[in-house]
């Protein structure tokens, strides 16, 4: 469903992504791990376009979308819950929202709402609260409640568990399988939390430095002694 | 007492005019973060364009007043809003991601152009509009004097109020407006939600520049005469008063234009009517002295 091939992302001289290749097939959910600055956040707006790719190709359901503008790449099917969540800080949970379903059909409105308020249901007790006023464990929530807001075929997660107390992040780890099996939706995630997110994903890419050094089943990459060592040990 | 009261009155209808045109000022700023200095320019387009189409409506026979005017203000307000797109896609867009400079001093190129444009194609004296609304209520009569409440300022307060309702609902209501405070406040994540931003920053211009174009409109209907440098000093009020109100904000570029309104009339009404303008400029450097962010800007103090 979504390749990367041998990408090349630059930030003014530096180069943030050095060839990387990522293939997520449908109904996946995939897992991209690593240390601070390897480049993850890097190689997903990469996937939406912004940065762009310097040099090799991003492909989705077998169309090069590499030099596609940013706004058609996110209508065509993708959705992304980027770093830093980016909730509207002065319009409401509702409007949000609104603004996440700018990407479907407006008839499909109501019915994705509820889902969304029965995924996260503080998020419904605060329809009408500003997104800057939340808690950050509410704007996450609400980020990746914004995100489903458009249907996605393919949904991006930048660090969806960052910030949240241990119970929540089971809890989001949940709704993202949940996700997954229900919608049918191909997931692909960025995670610090490596445990959770290996434990989850079907499979999963390890980046250092701006490029993929392994990649496995989540299973594998969990009993990888190296992984274990760099990502695992005193974490979860 | 009844002086006073005419003042208000005048105030406010000049006020009114300076609100629709600071309206424009302050959604671009909201939206790129730039003043667009071309706008004053809009306004005195807006102005000629009116003429024309009386011109022109009355070549075509169209005399009965209120349909004429309807024509007017809708062409005016297409006319007038294609110039605002062209300053646009000229003087911002292809220098979106530069430094801030450079649109700036692009602006400033493209005011310079309108007014040149305009003086070389309508010539550079005044142009005069015999008047099409005229006579009033006599509101009192106070120990001899009469206060007036003109049909035109009626139509000028009625008309900016209609407007303003309507904008505030769009902005507040509808998608497009969504998608306009969105691009404002977080300019990538409404991109990364499927927001056009280049075309909702070209229709912020639009309509700033449609606004304008009703002020150029009651302008020069009210005052009967216009002449291309007429946006200079127009423009640099309106953009005080957008200042004054809270740039950025819709009811500060209101409030700061009736305000301006106001100071203005009332200054030249009791003092002098030779320093009102240094009147409106005194008000809006002791504004940015003591409350930089307007009467109705928003203080930045949001979570992060
Ligand atoms: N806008 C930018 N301008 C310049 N350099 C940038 C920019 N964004 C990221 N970088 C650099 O690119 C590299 C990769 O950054 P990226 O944000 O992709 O890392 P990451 O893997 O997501 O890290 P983290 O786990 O800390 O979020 C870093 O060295 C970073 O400093
Ligand atoms: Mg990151």
């Amino acid at each position: 469903m979504l390749q990367v091939q041998g990408v090349h992302t630059f930030y003014g001289r530096i180069e943030a992504l050095r060839g990387v290749d990522i293939d997520v097939k449908e109904g996946e959910i995939v897992a991209l791990i690593g240390a601070n600055g390897a480049g993850k956040s890097t190689l997903l707006m990469t996937i939406c376009g912004s940065p762009r790719a310097a040099e090799g190709r991003v492909v989705f359901d077998g169309q090069d979308i590499t030099r596609r503008p940013t706004h058609e790449i996110m209508r065509s099917g993708i959705a992304h819950a980027p770093e830093g969540r980016r909730i509207f800080p002065r319009m409401t949970v509702l409007e949000n929202l609104q603004m996440g379903a700018l990407a479907a059909k407006p008839e499909h409105f109501n019915e994705d709402m509820e889902r969304v308020f029965g995924l996260f249901p503080i998020l419904k007790s605060r329809q009408g609260q500003r997104g800057g006023t939340l808690s950050g464990g509410e704007q996450q929530m609400l980020a990746i409640a914004r995100a489903l807001m458009s249907r996605p075929r393919l949904l991006l997660l930048d660090e969806p568990s960052l910030g949240l107390a241990p119970m929540i992040v089971k809890h989001i780890f949940q709704i993202i399988r949940d996700i997954n099996r229900a919608t049918r939706a191909t997931i692909f995630l960025v995670e610090q939390n490596a445990f959770h997110a290996l434990k989850l994903a079907h499979r999963g890419y390890v980046m250092v430095n701006g490029k993929i050094t392994m990649a496995g089943t989540g299973q594998e990459l969990l009993a990888n002694r190296e992984v274990r060592a760099a990502y695992l040990e005193g974490g979860h | 007492m009844a002086y006073f009261l005419q003042q208000m009155i005048n105030g406010l209808t000049v006020g009114s005019m300076f609100g629709l045109i600071a309206i424009g000022y302050t959604m671009v700023y909201g939206i790129i973060g730039m003043v667009n200095f071309a706008h004053g320019d809009i306004f005195m387009v807006g102005g000629f364009i009116a003429i024309i189409a009386f011109m022109v409506l009355g070549l075509l026979g169209i005399t009965w007043v209120p349909l004429a005017l309807l024509c007017i203000l809708i062409l005016g307000m297409a006319f007038t809003a294609l110039h605002g797109w062209v300053v646009e896609r000229v003087a911002y867009r292809p220098l979106r991601g530069s430094n801030r400079l450079a649109p700036l001093i692009s602006a400033i190129g493209m005011s310079i152009f309108l007014q040149n444009y305009v003086q070389l194609l309508q010539g550079a004296r005044n142009k005069a509009l015999p008047p099409i609304i005229s006579g009033g209520i006599e509101v009192m009569d106070m120990g001899g004097f009469a206060v007036k409440l003109g049909y035109m300022q009626i139509v000028i307060v009625g008309l900016t109020i209609v407007l303003m309702i309507g904008f505030t609902l769009l902005i507040s209501r509808t998608s497009l407006g969504r998608q306009q405070r969105a691009c404002e406040q977080d300019m990538k994540m409404a991109w990364l939600l499927g927001v056009d931003v280049d075309r909702t920053i070209a229709l912020t211009f639009v309509m700033g520049a449609g606004l304008a174009a009703v002020a150029g409109l009651v302008w020069l209907m009210y005052y009967g005469v216009i002449d291309f440098f007429v946006g200079y000093l127009a423009g640099i009020k309106a953009f005080t008063a957008a200042v004054l109100g809270g740039i950025g904000s819709l009811p500060g570029a209101m409030l700061g234009g009736i305000l301006i309104g106001l100071i203005d009339t009332l200054w030249a009404g009791y003092f002098s009517n030779e320093y009102h303008d240094v009147a409106t400029f005194a008000v809006l450097v002791l504004v940015l002295i003591f409350r930089p962010t307007g009467l109705l800007g928003k203080p930045e103090i949001e979570k992060v």
